[in-house]
Protein backbone atom coordinates (compact mmCIF):
# COMPACT_ATOMS: atom_id res chain seq x y z
CA UNK A 1 0.00 0.00 0.00
CA UNK A 2 1.37 3.49 -0.95
CA UNK A 3 1.83 6.61 1.46
CA UNK A 4 -0.87 8.20 -0.30
CA UNK A 5 -3.70 5.41 -0.21
CA UNK A 6 -2.86 5.09 3.46
CA UNK A 7 -3.23 8.83 3.99
CA UNK A 8 -6.69 8.25 1.86
CA UNK A 9 -7.45 5.29 4.27
CA UNK A 10 -6.68 7.50 7.15
CA UNK A 11 -9.01 10.03 6.21
CA UNK A 12 -11.71 8.37 4.85
CA UNK A 13 -11.56 6.41 8.51
CA UNK A 14 -11.77 9.34 10.67
CA UNK A 15 -14.18 11.25 8.13
CA UNK A 16 -16.54 8.09 8.68
CA UNK A 17 -15.72 8.30 12.83
CA UNK A 18 -16.90 12.12 12.95
CA UNK A 19 -20.18 11.30 11.20
CA UNK A 20 -22.13 10.82 14.14
CA UNK A 21 -22.56 14.64 15.16
CA UNK A 22 -23.47 15.21 11.99
CA UNK A 23 -26.47 12.92 12.11
CA UNK A 24 -29.75 12.34 13.93
CA UNK A 25 -30.76 9.34 15.92
CA UNK A 26 -32.41 7.50 12.88
CA UNK A 27 -28.77 8.11 10.78
CA UNK A 28 -26.75 7.20 13.85
CA UNK A 29 -28.68 3.62 13.67
CA UNK A 30 -28.19 3.29 9.70
CA UNK A 31 -24.67 4.54 10.53
CA UNK A 32 -24.16 1.27 13.09
CA UNK A 33 -26.07 -0.92 11.11
CA UNK A 34 -23.59 -0.29 7.76
CA UNK A 35 -20.95 -1.80 10.15
CA UNK A 36 -22.63 -4.48 11.42
CA UNK A 37 -23.76 -5.79 7.48
CA UNK A 38 -20.04 -5.14 6.88
CA UNK A 39 -18.59 -7.52 9.47
CA UNK A 40 -20.56 -9.92 7.77
CA UNK A 41 -19.83 -8.73 3.89
CA UNK A 42 -16.34 -8.87 4.61
CA UNK A 43 -16.46 -12.19 5.33
CA UNK A 44 -18.81 -13.23 2.57
CA UNK A 45 -16.19 -12.06 0.64
CA UNK A 46 -13.33 -14.42 2.31
CA UNK A 47 -15.42 -16.84 0.75
CA UNK A 48 -16.56 -15.87 -2.53
CA UNK A 49 -14.24 -13.50 -3.33
CA UNK A 50 -10.98 -15.13 -2.29
CA UNK A 51 -12.28 -18.41 -2.07
CA UNK A 52 -14.49 -18.23 -5.38
CA UNK A 53 -17.27 -20.22 -3.31
CA UNK A 54 -20.94 -19.18 -3.87
CA UNK A 55 -22.24 -18.85 -0.61
CA UNK A 56 -26.27 -18.37 -0.34
CA UNK A 57 -26.83 -18.82 3.70
CA UNK A 58 -24.69 -16.47 4.91
CA UNK A 59 -27.83 -14.86 6.68
CA UNK A 60 -28.19 -17.70 8.44
CA UNK A 61 -25.33 -17.98 9.89
CA UNK A 62 -25.73 -13.96 10.80
CA UNK A 63 -29.26 -15.19 12.38
CA UNK A 64 -27.28 -17.65 14.13
CA UNK A 65 -25.03 -15.00 15.35
CA UNK A 66 -27.89 -12.85 16.49
CA UNK A 67 -30.34 -15.76 17.99
CA UNK A 68 -26.96 -16.64 20.09
CA UNK A 69 -26.59 -13.15 21.10
CA UNK A 70 -30.07 -12.51 21.86
CA UNK A 71 -30.68 -15.80 24.47
CA UNK A 72 -27.01 -15.33 25.78
CA UNK A 73 -27.23 -11.45 26.49
CA UNK A 74 -31.04 -11.85 28.02
CA UNK A 75 -28.96 -14.10 30.41
CA UNK A 76 -26.43 -11.49 31.47
CA UNK A 77 -23.70 -13.36 30.02
CA UNK A 78 -20.75 -11.16 29.61
CA UNK A 79 -20.70 -9.86 25.59
CA UNK A 80 -17.07 -10.80 25.14
CA UNK A 81 -17.96 -14.11 26.05
CA UNK A 82 -21.01 -14.36 23.84
CA UNK A 83 -18.96 -12.95 20.68
CA UNK A 84 -16.65 -15.71 20.97
CA UNK A 85 -19.38 -18.16 21.24
CA UNK A 86 -21.22 -16.92 18.64
CA UNK A 87 -17.96 -17.00 16.59
CA UNK A 88 -16.88 -19.90 17.38
CA UNK A 89 -20.48 -21.78 17.05
CA UNK A 90 -20.98 -20.73 13.32
CA UNK A 91 -17.19 -21.63 12.77
CA UNK A 92 -17.94 -25.00 13.87
CA UNK A 93 -21.45 -25.21 11.70
CA UNK A 94 -19.58 -23.51 8.86
CA UNK A 95 -16.65 -26.40 8.77
CA UNK A 96 -20.04 -29.25 9.35
CA UNK A 97 -21.73 -27.65 6.44
CA UNK A 98 -18.94 -27.27 4.04
CA UNK A 99 -16.81 -30.34 4.61
CA UNK A 100 -19.58 -32.69 2.45
CA UNK A 101 -20.12 -29.97 0.52
CA UNK A 102 -16.81 -29.14 -0.46
CA UNK A 103 -15.47 -32.85 -0.49
CA UNK A 104 -18.05 -34.15 -3.05
CA UNK A 105 -18.02 -30.77 -5.84
CA UNK A 106 -17.19 -27.20 -5.43
CA UNK A 107 -20.37 -25.83 -6.61
CA UNK A 108 -22.88 -28.21 -4.21
CA UNK A 109 -21.60 -25.64 -1.70
CA UNK A 110 -24.04 -23.00 -3.59
CA UNK A 111 -27.07 -25.87 -2.40
CA UNK A 112 -26.16 -26.69 0.87
CA UNK A 113 -25.98 -23.71 1.80
CA UNK A 114 -29.44 -22.86 0.47
CA UNK A 115 -30.91 -25.44 1.90
CA UNK A 116 -29.27 -24.78 5.25
CA UNK A 117 -30.74 -21.11 5.38
CA UNK A 118 -34.33 -22.23 5.05
CA UNK A 119 -33.87 -25.19 7.62
CA UNK A 120 -32.14 -22.90 9.92
CA UNK A 121 -35.08 -20.10 9.00
CA UNK A 122 -37.74 -22.95 9.98
CA UNK A 123 -35.91 -23.32 12.97
CA UNK A 124 -36.08 -19.64 13.73
CA UNK A 125 -39.89 -19.46 13.13
CA UNK A 126 -40.96 -23.16 14.69
CA UNK A 127 -38.74 -23.45 17.79
CA UNK A 128 -40.82 -20.87 19.61
CA UNK A 129 -39.84 -22.30 23.14
CA UNK A 130 -36.22 -20.80 22.23
CA UNK A 131 -36.44 -18.23 19.72
CA UNK A 132 -39.59 -17.03 20.59
CA UNK A 133 -41.16 -18.00 16.70
CA UNK A 134 -42.32 -15.65 15.03
CA UNK A 135 -42.89 -13.06 17.67
CA UNK A 136 -38.94 -13.41 18.36
CA UNK A 137 -36.96 -12.01 21.20
CA UNK A 138 -37.29 -8.67 22.60
CA UNK A 139 -35.53 -6.38 25.00
CA UNK A 140 -32.20 -7.79 24.21
CA UNK A 141 -29.72 -5.32 26.22
CA UNK A 142 -26.74 -4.18 25.03
CA UNK A 143 -23.68 -4.82 26.72
CA UNK A 144 -21.18 -2.46 28.71
CA UNK A 145 -17.47 -2.66 28.80
CA UNK A 146 -15.49 -2.44 31.62
CA UNK A 147 -18.16 -1.27 33.90
CA UNK A 148 -18.96 1.56 30.67
CA UNK A 149 -22.29 1.02 29.30
CA UNK A 150 -22.93 1.23 25.97
CA UNK A 151 -26.83 2.10 25.95
CA UNK A 152 -26.52 5.40 23.90
CA UNK A 153 -26.73 5.44 20.38
CA UNK A 154 -23.44 7.18 20.12
CA UNK A 155 -21.13 5.21 22.85
CA UNK A 156 -22.48 1.52 20.68
CA UNK A 157 -22.01 2.89 17.65
CA UNK A 158 -17.94 3.56 18.66
CA UNK A 159 -17.91 0.25 19.90
CA UNK A 160 -19.46 -1.21 16.53
CA UNK A 161 -16.91 0.44 14.73
CA UNK A 162 -14.03 0.08 16.51
CA UNK A 163 -15.24 -3.90 16.17
CA UNK A 164 -15.49 -4.03 12.71
CA UNK A 165 -12.38 -2.01 12.44
CA UNK A 166 -10.32 -5.06 14.47
CA UNK A 167 -12.32 -7.55 12.51
CA UNK A 168 -11.40 -5.84 8.99
CA UNK A 169 -7.96 -6.00 10.53
CA UNK A 170 -7.75 -9.30 11.20
CA UNK A 171 -8.60 -9.92 7.53
CA UNK A 172 -6.48 -8.22 6.32
CA UNK A 173 -3.66 -9.41 8.01
CA UNK A 174 -5.10 -12.91 7.64
CA UNK A 175 -5.08 -12.59 3.72
CA UNK A 176 -1.52 -11.01 3.81
CA UNK A 177 -0.18 -13.87 5.72
CA UNK A 178 1.27 -17.07 3.71
CA UNK A 179 -2.39 -18.58 4.14
CA UNK A 180 -3.93 -16.04 2.23
CA UNK A 181 -1.33 -16.00 -0.61
CA UNK A 182 -2.18 -19.21 -1.37
CA UNK A 183 -5.44 -17.72 -2.07
CA UNK A 184 -3.95 -15.31 -4.46
CA UNK A 185 -2.07 -18.59 -5.85
CA UNK A 186 -5.33 -20.39 -6.24
CA UNK A 187 -7.14 -17.53 -7.76
CA UNK A 188 -4.70 -16.95 -10.24
CA UNK A 189 -4.37 -20.41 -10.99
CA UNK A 190 -5.60 -23.64 -9.37
CA UNK A 191 -3.89 -25.84 -11.02
CA UNK A 192 -0.52 -24.70 -10.14
CA UNK A 193 -1.56 -24.03 -7.04
CA UNK A 194 -2.31 -27.64 -6.46
CA UNK A 195 1.26 -28.47 -8.01
CA UNK A 196 2.92 -26.82 -5.13
CA UNK A 197 0.70 -28.85 -2.63
CA UNK A 198 -1.49 -26.28 -1.72
CA UNK A 199 -4.90 -28.23 -0.40
CA UNK A 200 -7.34 -26.80 -2.44
CA UNK A 201 -10.35 -28.18 -0.11
CA UNK A 202 -8.95 -27.91 2.86
CA UNK A 203 -8.15 -23.66 2.14
CA UNK A 204 -11.45 -23.13 0.74
CA UNK A 205 -13.40 -24.72 3.87
CA UNK A 206 -11.61 -22.82 6.20
CA UNK A 207 -12.06 -19.73 4.18
CA UNK A 208 -15.87 -21.04 4.38
CA UNK A 209 -15.78 -21.18 7.89
CA UNK A 210 -14.24 -17.89 8.64
CA UNK A 211 -16.63 -16.34 6.52
CA UNK A 212 -19.93 -17.89 8.72
CA UNK A 213 -17.52 -16.60 11.72
CA UNK A 214 -17.59 -13.39 10.53
CA UNK A 215 -21.23 -13.62 9.56
CA UNK A 216 -21.83 -14.82 13.38
CA UNK A 217 -20.06 -11.93 15.05
CA UNK A 218 -22.12 -9.52 12.45
CA UNK A 219 -25.15 -11.12 14.47
CA UNK A 220 -24.47 -10.82 17.59
CA UNK A 221 -24.29 -6.54 17.02
CA UNK A 222 -27.27 -7.38 15.00
CA UNK A 223 -28.88 -8.13 18.12
CA UNK A 224 -27.65 -5.77 20.31
CA UNK A 225 -28.11 -2.89 18.24
CA UNK A 226 -31.76 -3.47 16.90
CA UNK A 227 -32.54 -4.72 20.38
CA UNK A 228 -35.11 -7.10 18.81
CA UNK A 229 -35.13 -9.97 16.42
CA UNK A 230 -37.29 -12.05 14.67
CA UNK A 231 -36.58 -14.68 11.79
CA UNK A 232 -37.19 -12.17 9.20
CA UNK A 233 -33.43 -10.94 8.38
CA UNK A 234 -32.23 -13.75 8.38
CA UNK A 235 -34.47 -15.34 5.27
CA UNK A 236 -32.45 -16.43 2.31
CA UNK A 237 -33.06 -13.24 0.32
CA UNK A 238 -30.77 -11.36 2.73
CA UNK A 239 -28.45 -13.87 2.07
CA UNK A 240 -28.85 -13.14 -1.83
CA UNK A 241 -28.74 -9.50 -0.51
CA UNK A 242 -25.20 -9.85 1.30
CA UNK A 243 -24.00 -11.67 -1.93
CA UNK A 244 -25.15 -8.78 -3.92
CA UNK A 245 -23.06 -6.54 -1.78
CA UNK A 246 -20.11 -8.41 -2.28
CA UNK A 247 -20.79 -9.08 -5.81
CA UNK A 248 -21.74 -5.19 -6.69
CA UNK A 249 -18.70 -3.75 -4.37
CA UNK A 250 -16.49 -5.81 -6.11
CA UNK A 251 -15.79 -9.42 -4.98
CA UNK A 252 -12.40 -10.35 -4.25
CA UNK A 253 -11.19 -6.74 -3.75
CA UNK A 254 -10.34 -6.10 0.03
CA UNK A 255 -12.25 -2.85 -0.09
CA UNK A 256 -14.92 -4.24 -2.40
CA UNK A 257 -17.69 -4.59 0.48
CA UNK A 258 -17.30 -1.26 1.60
CA UNK A 259 -18.84 0.20 -1.28
CA UNK A 260 -21.70 -2.76 -1.65
CA UNK A 261 -22.41 -2.95 2.13
CA UNK A 262 -23.48 1.19 1.08
CA UNK A 263 -25.25 0.50 -1.19
CA UNK A 264 -27.41 -2.56 0.17
CA UNK A 265 -27.64 -0.60 3.29
CA UNK A 266 -28.75 2.59 2.12
CA UNK A 267 -30.11 2.79 -0.62
CA UNK A 268 -33.48 1.15 -0.07
CA UNK A 269 -33.83 3.81 2.26
CA UNK A 270 -32.89 6.21 -0.32
CA UNK A 271 -35.55 4.35 -2.75
CA UNK A 272 -38.27 3.98 -0.06
CA UNK A 273 -40.32 7.04 -1.53
CA UNK A 274 -40.75 4.79 -4.57
CA UNK A 275 -42.26 2.44 -2.51
CA UNK A 276 -43.33 -1.12 -4.45
CA UNK A 277 -40.85 -0.27 -7.27
CA UNK A 278 -37.96 -0.11 -4.74
CA UNK A 279 -37.57 -3.70 -5.84
CA UNK A 280 -37.82 -3.31 -9.40
CA UNK A 281 -35.29 0.02 -9.70
CA UNK A 282 -32.87 -2.18 -7.10
CA UNK A 283 -32.75 -4.83 -9.63
CA UNK A 284 -32.33 -2.55 -12.49
CA UNK A 285 -29.72 -0.65 -10.89
CA UNK A 286 -28.13 -3.96 -10.09
CA UNK A 287 -27.96 -5.43 -13.46
CA UNK A 288 -27.24 -2.53 -14.73
CA UNK A 289 -24.14 -1.84 -12.84
CA UNK A 290 -23.55 -5.43 -13.51
CA UNK A 291 -23.42 -5.27 -17.47
CA UNK A 292 -20.92 -1.80 -17.25
CA UNK A 293 -18.83 -2.60 -14.77
CA UNK A 294 -18.57 -6.30 -14.19
CA UNK A 295 -15.66 -5.75 -11.94
CA UNK A 296 -18.17 -3.60 -9.25
CA UNK A 297 -17.68 -0.29 -7.76
CA UNK A 298 -14.29 -0.34 -6.70
CA UNK A 299 -12.76 -1.62 -9.95
CA UNK A 300 -14.02 2.05 -11.20
CA UNK A 301 -10.50 3.54 -10.19
CA UNK A 302 -8.48 1.28 -12.22
CA UNK A 303 -11.09 1.69 -15.27
CA UNK A 304 -9.96 5.63 -14.93
CA UNK A 305 -6.36 4.32 -14.77
CA UNK A 306 -6.23 2.05 -17.37
CA UNK A 307 -8.62 4.74 -19.64
CA UNK A 308 -5.74 7.44 -18.84
CA UNK A 309 -3.07 5.16 -20.06
CA UNK A 310 -4.41 4.52 -23.56
CA UNK B 1 17.70 -51.94 -12.73
CA UNK B 2 18.40 -51.66 -8.87
CA UNK B 3 19.43 -47.68 -8.85
CA UNK B 4 16.12 -46.93 -11.44
CA UNK B 5 14.65 -44.19 -8.40
CA UNK B 6 11.33 -43.94 -10.90
CA UNK B 7 9.92 -46.46 -12.97
CA UNK B 8 7.21 -46.81 -15.42
CA UNK B 9 6.42 -50.16 -16.37
CA UNK B 10 3.91 -50.69 -19.13
CA UNK B 11 1.74 -47.85 -18.08
CA UNK B 12 -1.43 -46.78 -20.09
CA UNK B 13 -3.00 -43.25 -19.64
CA UNK B 14 -4.50 -40.70 -21.18
CA UNK B 15 -6.62 -37.35 -20.56
CA UNK B 16 -10.40 -38.95 -22.00
CA UNK B 17 -11.36 -42.09 -22.12
CA UNK B 18 -11.29 -43.25 -25.67
CA UNK B 19 -7.70 -41.85 -26.81
CA UNK B 20 -4.49 -43.35 -24.66
CA UNK B 21 -1.85 -41.11 -25.01
CA UNK B 22 0.87 -43.48 -23.01
CA UNK B 23 0.56 -47.06 -24.60
CA UNK B 24 2.09 -49.55 -22.03
CA UNK B 25 5.18 -46.89 -21.84
CA UNK B 26 8.24 -48.77 -19.70
CA UNK B 27 10.80 -46.45 -18.93
CA UNK B 28 13.06 -45.89 -15.96
CA UNK B 29 15.23 -43.08 -14.22
CA UNK B 30 18.39 -43.21 -12.61
CA UNK B 31 19.32 -42.02 -9.18
CA UNK B 32 21.89 -38.63 -9.31
CA UNK B 33 21.57 -38.78 -13.05
CA UNK B 34 19.97 -36.48 -15.86
CA UNK B 35 17.72 -38.04 -18.19
CA UNK B 36 16.16 -36.21 -20.57
CA UNK B 37 13.47 -37.50 -22.29
CA UNK B 38 12.63 -36.25 -26.11
CA UNK B 39 10.34 -37.18 -28.90
CA UNK B 40 8.25 -35.46 -31.62
CA UNK B 41 5.41 -33.06 -30.34
CA UNK B 42 2.32 -34.69 -29.08
CA UNK B 43 4.43 -37.96 -28.07
CA UNK B 44 3.62 -38.07 -24.49
CA UNK B 45 6.70 -36.70 -22.94
CA UNK B 46 4.63 -33.40 -20.56
CA UNK B 47 1.93 -36.63 -20.33
CA UNK B 48 4.99 -39.09 -18.84
CA UNK B 49 5.91 -36.09 -16.20
CA UNK B 50 2.12 -35.59 -15.53
CA UNK B 51 1.01 -39.39 -15.33
CA UNK B 52 4.19 -39.03 -12.57
CA UNK B 53 3.47 -36.40 -10.65
CA UNK B 54 0.13 -37.59 -10.06
CA UNK B 55 -1.81 -35.45 -11.99
CA UNK B 56 -3.23 -38.49 -14.39
CA UNK B 57 -4.41 -41.81 -12.79
CA UNK B 58 -2.48 -44.55 -15.00
CA UNK B 59 -5.60 -46.54 -16.34
CA UNK B 60 -3.03 -49.82 -16.27
CA UNK B 61 0.47 -50.41 -15.48
CA UNK B 62 2.58 -49.46 -12.31
CA UNK B 63 4.29 -46.11 -11.40
CA UNK B 64 7.18 -46.59 -9.05
CA UNK B 65 9.17 -43.90 -7.14
CA UNK B 66 11.60 -45.09 -5.09
CA UNK B 67 10.12 -49.10 -5.50
CA UNK B 68 7.34 -47.60 -4.32
CA UNK B 69 3.67 -47.95 -6.04
CA UNK B 70 2.96 -44.27 -6.58
CA UNK B 71 -0.41 -44.63 -9.24
CA UNK B 72 -2.82 -42.59 -8.75
CA UNK B 73 -1.18 -40.71 -5.33
CA UNK B 74 -1.89 -36.48 -4.86
CA UNK B 75 0.55 -34.21 -5.42
CA UNK B 76 0.84 -33.42 -2.02
CA UNK B 77 1.69 -36.66 -0.90
CA UNK B 78 4.27 -36.77 -4.02
CA UNK B 79 6.06 -33.77 -2.86
CA UNK B 80 6.40 -35.22 0.71
CA UNK B 81 7.74 -38.17 -0.83
CA UNK B 82 10.39 -35.57 -2.74
CA UNK B 83 9.24 -35.56 -5.81
CA UNK B 84 8.89 -31.84 -6.86
CA UNK B 85 8.23 -30.75 -10.70
CA UNK B 86 7.86 -27.65 -12.83
CA UNK B 87 5.61 -27.59 -15.70
CA UNK B 88 6.13 -26.16 -18.90
CA UNK B 89 5.68 -22.38 -19.40
CA UNK B 90 5.30 -20.03 -17.08
CA UNK B 91 4.39 -20.71 -13.23
CA UNK B 92 4.16 -18.04 -11.42
CA UNK B 93 1.77 -16.19 -9.96
CA UNK B 94 2.28 -12.69 -12.00
CA UNK B 95 0.59 -10.79 -9.22
CA UNK B 96 2.92 -11.81 -5.83
CA UNK B 97 6.66 -10.93 -5.30
CA UNK B 98 9.72 -13.10 -6.29
CA UNK B 99 9.27 -13.56 -2.04
CA UNK B 100 5.49 -14.66 -2.15
CA UNK B 101 6.22 -16.75 -4.85
CA UNK B 102 9.21 -19.04 -3.22
CA UNK B 103 7.32 -18.51 -0.03
CA UNK B 104 4.20 -20.66 -1.57
CA UNK B 105 6.51 -23.00 -2.65
CA UNK B 106 7.18 -24.28 1.04
CA UNK B 107 3.98 -24.11 1.77
CA UNK B 108 3.44 -27.74 3.23
CA UNK B 109 6.54 -26.76 5.44
CA UNK B 110 6.20 -25.79 9.13
CA UNK B 111 6.37 -22.89 9.04
CA UNK B 112 9.91 -22.38 11.57
CA UNK B 113 11.97 -24.26 8.49
CA UNK B 114 10.59 -22.37 6.04
CA UNK B 115 12.70 -19.37 6.54
CA UNK B 116 15.86 -21.25 6.42
CA UNK B 117 15.27 -23.41 3.51
CA UNK B 118 14.32 -20.07 1.35
CA UNK B 119 17.56 -18.70 2.80
CA UNK B 120 19.70 -21.50 1.36
CA UNK B 121 17.44 -21.19 -2.38
CA UNK B 122 17.75 -17.48 -2.45
CA UNK B 123 22.06 -17.93 -1.46
CA UNK B 124 22.16 -20.16 -4.74
CA UNK B 125 20.25 -17.32 -7.39
CA UNK B 126 21.62 -14.46 -6.01
CA UNK B 127 19.91 -12.38 -8.86
CA UNK B 128 16.36 -13.82 -7.11
CA UNK B 129 17.51 -11.69 -3.72
CA UNK B 130 18.21 -8.40 -5.50
CA UNK B 131 14.81 -9.03 -6.98
CA UNK B 132 13.08 -10.22 -3.67
CA UNK B 133 10.54 -7.76 -3.67
CA UNK B 134 9.08 -7.53 -7.29
CA UNK B 135 6.43 -8.60 -8.53
CA UNK B 136 7.31 -12.08 -10.44
CA UNK B 137 5.65 -10.78 -13.65
CA UNK B 138 8.37 -8.06 -13.57
CA UNK B 139 11.10 -10.95 -14.18
CA UNK B 140 13.06 -11.54 -17.33
CA UNK B 141 12.32 -14.96 -18.40
CA UNK B 142 15.69 -16.44 -17.03
CA UNK B 143 15.34 -15.33 -13.86
CA UNK B 144 11.59 -16.21 -13.68
CA UNK B 145 12.65 -19.99 -14.55
CA UNK B 146 15.18 -19.38 -11.87
CA UNK B 147 12.58 -18.51 -9.44
CA UNK B 148 10.48 -21.67 -10.40
CA UNK B 149 13.76 -23.91 -9.76
CA UNK B 150 14.34 -22.46 -6.36
CA UNK B 151 10.58 -22.77 -5.87
CA UNK B 152 10.32 -26.46 -6.77
CA UNK B 153 13.86 -26.96 -4.51
CA UNK B 154 12.24 -25.87 -1.31
CA UNK B 155 11.52 -28.91 -0.27
CA UNK B 156 14.88 -29.93 -1.43
CA UNK B 157 13.15 -32.88 -3.47
CA UNK B 158 15.10 -35.92 -4.75
CA UNK B 159 13.63 -35.68 -7.01
CA UNK B 160 12.98 -32.80 -10.05
CA UNK B 161 10.56 -33.40 -12.87
CA UNK B 162 11.32 -30.35 -15.31
CA UNK B 163 9.12 -29.68 -18.95
CA UNK B 164 10.72 -27.60 -21.10
CA UNK B 165 12.63 -25.56 -19.34
CA UNK B 166 14.51 -23.51 -22.36
CA UNK B 167 11.69 -22.17 -23.81
CA UNK B 168 11.91 -18.53 -24.28
CA UNK B 169 15.30 -18.27 -23.17
CA UNK B 170 18.44 -16.73 -24.74
CA UNK B 171 20.76 -19.81 -25.42
CA UNK B 172 22.72 -17.70 -23.05
CA UNK B 173 20.14 -18.43 -20.63
CA UNK B 174 19.62 -21.80 -21.68
CA UNK B 175 23.42 -22.88 -20.59
CA UNK B 176 22.91 -21.36 -17.48
CA UNK B 177 19.65 -23.49 -16.57
CA UNK B 178 21.14 -26.45 -17.81
CA UNK B 179 24.39 -25.94 -15.90
CA UNK B 180 22.08 -25.46 -12.65
CA UNK B 181 20.29 -28.52 -13.35
CA UNK B 182 23.39 -30.49 -13.78
CA UNK B 183 25.14 -29.26 -10.88
CA UNK B 184 21.81 -30.30 -8.70
CA UNK B 185 22.36 -33.97 -10.41
CA UNK B 186 25.71 -33.70 -9.22
CA UNK B 187 24.64 -32.79 -5.18
CA UNK B 188 22.65 -35.97 -6.25
CA UNK B 189 18.89 -34.74 -7.25
CA UNK B 190 17.72 -37.09 -9.92
CA UNK B 191 16.78 -34.84 -12.74
CA UNK B 192 14.23 -35.94 -15.52
CA UNK B 193 13.87 -33.27 -18.16
CA UNK B 194 11.91 -32.99 -21.43
CA UNK B 195 13.50 -30.75 -23.67
CA UNK B 196 13.25 -29.78 -27.45
CA UNK B 197 16.43 -27.83 -27.13
CA UNK B 198 18.15 -31.27 -27.78
CA UNK B 199 21.68 -30.66 -28.97
CA UNK B 200 21.89 -28.39 -25.74
CA UNK B 201 20.74 -30.72 -23.59
CA UNK B 202 22.52 -33.82 -24.67
CA UNK B 203 25.44 -32.18 -23.47
CA UNK B 204 24.27 -31.93 -19.95
CA UNK B 205 22.86 -35.57 -19.67
CA UNK B 206 23.57 -38.74 -18.76
CA UNK B 207 21.11 -40.64 -20.60
CA UNK B 208 18.44 -39.84 -23.46
CA UNK B 209 15.21 -41.35 -24.01
CA UNK B 210 13.14 -40.96 -27.16
CA UNK B 211 9.24 -41.58 -26.84
CA UNK B 212 7.31 -41.66 -29.57
CA UNK B 213 3.46 -42.33 -29.24
CA UNK B 214 3.70 -42.98 -26.12
CA UNK B 215 6.59 -45.70 -26.26
CA UNK B 216 10.13 -45.46 -25.59
CA UNK B 217 11.82 -45.57 -29.09
CA UNK B 218 15.34 -45.47 -27.94
CA UNK B 219 17.07 -45.35 -24.59
CA UNK B 220 20.88 -44.05 -25.47
CA UNK B 221 23.80 -42.23 -24.10
CA UNK B 222 23.65 -39.03 -25.26
CA UNK B 223 26.95 -38.96 -26.95
CA UNK B 224 25.32 -41.82 -29.46
CA UNK B 225 22.28 -39.72 -29.97
CA UNK B 226 24.92 -36.38 -30.83
CA UNK B 227 26.03 -38.22 -33.60
CA UNK B 228 22.66 -39.58 -34.81
CA UNK B 229 22.09 -38.23 -38.24
CA UNK B 230 18.38 -39.18 -37.52
CA UNK B 231 18.26 -36.72 -34.83
CA UNK B 232 16.90 -34.20 -36.69
CA UNK B 233 14.32 -36.07 -38.42
CA UNK B 234 13.13 -37.56 -35.49
CA UNK B 235 12.26 -34.02 -33.77
CA UNK B 236 10.06 -33.90 -37.53
CA UNK B 237 8.09 -36.84 -36.21
CA UNK B 238 9.70 -39.29 -38.43
CA UNK B 239 10.34 -42.90 -37.71
CA UNK B 240 14.07 -44.25 -36.73
CA UNK B 241 15.35 -46.99 -38.85
CA UNK B 242 17.38 -48.35 -36.25
CA UNK B 243 18.23 -52.16 -35.58
CA UNK B 244 18.53 -51.48 -32.21
CA UNK B 245 15.14 -49.81 -31.17
CA UNK B 246 13.03 -51.34 -28.32
CA UNK B 247 9.79 -51.91 -30.16
CA UNK B 248 8.83 -51.77 -33.58
CA UNK B 249 7.12 -48.31 -34.71
CA UNK B 250 3.58 -48.70 -34.55
CA UNK B 251 2.71 -47.66 -38.07
CA UNK B 252 4.06 -45.61 -40.61
CA UNK B 253 3.52 -42.05 -40.92
N1 LIG C 1 -5.10 -31.71 -21.00
C1 LIG C 1 -5.22 -32.49 -22.09
N2 LIG C 1 -6.44 -32.95 -22.47
C2 LIG C 1 -6.56 -33.72 -23.57
N3 LIG C 1 -5.56 -34.09 -24.36
C3 LIG C 1 -4.32 -33.67 -24.04
C4 LIG C 1 -4.10 -32.83 -22.89
N4 LIG C 1 -2.78 -32.56 -22.83
C5 LIG C 1 -2.20 -33.18 -23.88
N5 LIG C 1 -3.12 -33.84 -24.61
C6 LIG C 1 -2.86 -34.66 -25.79
O1 LIG C 1 -1.96 -35.69 -25.44
C7 LIG C 1 -1.01 -35.87 -26.47
C8 LIG C 1 0.37 -35.85 -25.89
O2 LIG C 1 0.58 -34.61 -25.29
P1 LIG C 1 1.90 -34.21 -24.51
O3 LIG C 1 1.68 -32.86 -23.97
O4 LIG C 1 2.27 -35.29 -23.58
O5 LIG C 1 2.95 -34.18 -25.69
P2 LIG C 1 4.45 -33.73 -25.68
O6 LIG C 1 5.24 -34.90 -26.09
O7 LIG C 1 4.80 -33.09 -24.40
O8 LIG C 1 4.43 -32.68 -26.84
P3 LIG C 1 5.11 -31.23 -26.95
O9 LIG C 1 6.48 -31.49 -27.47
O10 LIG C 1 4.27 -30.55 -27.97
O11 LIG C 1 5.07 -30.59 -25.62
C9 LIG C 1 -1.27 -34.82 -27.51
O12 LIG C 1 -1.93 -35.42 -28.58
C10 LIG C 1 -2.17 -33.82 -26.84
O13 LIG C 1 -3.10 -33.32 -27.76
MG1 LIG D 1 5.07 -31.11 -23.72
Amino acid sequence: MTRTRLFMLAVALIAFGVLPFFLKSYGLYLLTLFCVYLMATYGLNLTVGYAGQMSLGHAAFFGIGAYHAAILLKLGWPFLLVLAIAAVACFIVGLALGFPALRVQHHYLAFATLGFNVLVFLMMRNEQTITGGTFGISAIPRPSLLGYSLDGAIPFFYFTYASTLTLVALLWWLLRSPWGRAFAALRDNPIRAESLGINITAYTLLAFAIGAACAGVGGVYFAALVGFIEPAPFHFSWSMTMLLAVIVGGSGRFFGPVLGTVIIVLLPEWLRGAQNWYLAVFGFLVVALMVWLPGGLSSIPDRFARKAAK
Amino acid sequence: MSNSIIEFDQVVAGYTPSVTILNGTTLDARAGEITLLIGPNGAGKSTVLKTLFGMLVPRSGEVRFEGRRVNGKSQRELLAQGMAYVPQGRNLFASLSVLHNLELGGITLPRAERGPRMDEVLARFPRLLERIDNQASTLSGGEQKQLEIGRALLLRPRVLLIDEPSIGLSPRLVQEVMALLRQLADQGVTVLMVEQNVRTALKYSDRALVLEMGRLALDRPPAHLLDDPNLNRLFLGGHVPDPERLDAPMQER
